[in-house]
């Protein structure tokens, strides 16, 4: 079996395309199920540890509701003020303990790097919510899995990916994936937010090819997927800068008018204003329902690495 | 050779030649366990190769691994001569290697690595000039040898 072999998800690296096909076609039948309304009890008995060193709503509670959707547990903490690691412990310290408590560990921290060292400490599955600006993998999975929906297909698509390349890790993660699958990439930014050639580098033999602009406007027609992240305030030193570049991409009803009748917006949410919510019933809009895949994907997710 | 002469032999122990001018200090400065031995520096001496090089003799020091891996970060053009009964019984070129641990610090203030107690470890994405690879948040850090801080 192809995935016996996940012990820890703790960046998109860790999967071969067979394994993410894998998670996609289960993430269809956990899909599936929650249309259905049934109730599922796989996961009874079991306890699922979400460590959120840093808050996130939307992650931490599409986590909860998919263990509790699988009839398991969930304990943890929500932000880190209220865990020991505001008295000092040390992360390595509060893995070596809650790995006796439950059975898999979904960890959010602010730190880069933080979940792989916990992976290193620690004896069940460790599955990666965010690791400060590097990793996010079921984010990427769920984006992945949103196109497989809507699409039919996650190989020789056209997709844009717009607004911060620099510091969005969502769009670092998703770009390689896409990459893995054969996909043409735009990145679309201002010079400053432009993607980093580390992450350019990386996907060199994957066979995707990426182009580079910042006009929207004039690439919009070309698109199957335009995938649009926010400015991220926190990741700008001078508030003068963040200010300057914040407004530059914004869809409204005017772009929209301009734009493929099958073309599709997403977005990883939150956002600020590159989204105007008069666009928010357009059919294309499918952030709303991207958000929502966080369920059934990690249920998936969550149901493989406890390899039940 | 009869510069060479001038630095006196050791008996048994560890010759390291050919070190960067200038990075003698520093390379003492990774070397654990010599603190009874005898160690002889030579600063600036005249190298046909390099201009200049600096020279460190130590009785009684054989070194390991981590040492090497270091001291081929910080001089990557050093020779380690091993003396037994004053005799050169191997002699090996500085290599720099392929991946290593707790040498180094991750130039990313947002590392884990900076703020739990553990050993760093890179993996070398180049080796001119130095660059290492954090293996937990995949930043890559300039290794420079001369300072103690590693910038991008
Ligand atoms: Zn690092």
């Amino acid at each position: 079996m192809v995935l016996k072999q996940i012990t820890h998800l703790t960046s998109i690296d860790n999967l071969t395309k067979e394994q993410i096909n894998f998670i996609l076609d289960k993430s269809k039948q956990m899909l599936n199920i929650l249309n259905s309304k049934k109730t599922l009890n796989i996961c009874k008995g079991k306890i699922l540890a979400c460590l959120f060193f840093e808050a996130s709503t939307r992650t931490r509670l599409s986590f909860e509701a998919a263990m509790h959707r699988l009839g398991g547990n969930v304990i943890g903490f929500a932000d880190a003020s209220t865990s020991s690691a505001k008295k000092g412990e040390s992360l390595t310290d509060t893995i070596k303990t809650v790995q006796n408590y439950a059975d898999i560990i979904c960890i959010r921290h602010p730190l880069e790097g933080s979940s792989k060292l916990a992976a290193k400490y620690c004896k069940i599955p460790i599955i990666n919510a965010g690791d400060g600006g590097h990793e996010h993998p079921t984010q990427t999975l769920m984006d992945l899995f949103t196109i497989m929906i809507k699409k039919n297909t996650i190989s020789n698509l056209k997709i844009g990916l717009c607004g911060d390349l620099k510091f969005g890790r969502t769009t670092h993660s998703l770009l390689q994936a896409l990459a893995l699958f054969g996909n043409e990439i735009i990145c679309i930014s201002p010079e400053e937010l432009r993607m980093p050639n580390e992450i350019k580098d990386k996907i060199q033999n994957y066979g995707g090819k990426i182009f580079q602009t910042e006009n929207l406007n004039e690439v919009i027609n070309k698109l199957d997927i335009l995938y649009i992240t926010r400015i991220q305030k926190e990741r700008f030193i001078s508030e003068k800068e963040y200010l300057r570049l914040k407004g530059r991409y914004i869809l409204d009803k005017k772009i929209m008018s301009i734009a493929p009748k099958n073309l599709f917006i997403m977005h990883p949410l939150p956002r600020v204003d590159e989204i105007n919510p008069e666009i928010d019933n357009d059919k294309r809009c499918i952030y709303f329902q991207q958000a929502f895949f966080g369920v059934p994907v990690r249920m998936a997710i969550l149901e493989i690495m406890l390899k039940i | 050779m009869k510069k060479e002469q001038k630095i006196r032999k050791i008996i048994n122990g560890t010759v390291i030649d050919h070190i960067k001018p200038d990075c003698a200090i520093k390379v003492l400065s990774i070397l654990g366990n010599i603190k009874d031995e005898c160690v002889i520096i030579c600063i600036n001496a005249k190298s046909k190769k390099y201009k200049k090089k600096d020279i460190i003799k130590i009785e009684n020091k054989f070194l390991k691994e981590k040492e090497y891996n270091e001291l081929a970060l910080i001089s990557p053009n050093a020779t380690i001569s091993i003396i037994k009964n004053s005799k050169i019984i191997q002699k090996n070129n500085a290599k720099i290697p392929d991946f290593i641990k707790g040498i180094g610090k991750c130039r990313n203030p947002r590392c884990i690595t900076n703020y739990e107690q553990i050993d760093p470890e890179f993996m070398v994405v180049c080796k001119k000039p130095i660059i290492l690879k954090c293996i937990y948040c995949e930043c890559n850090t300039k290794y420079i040898a001369d300072k103690e801080e590693k910038i991008l």
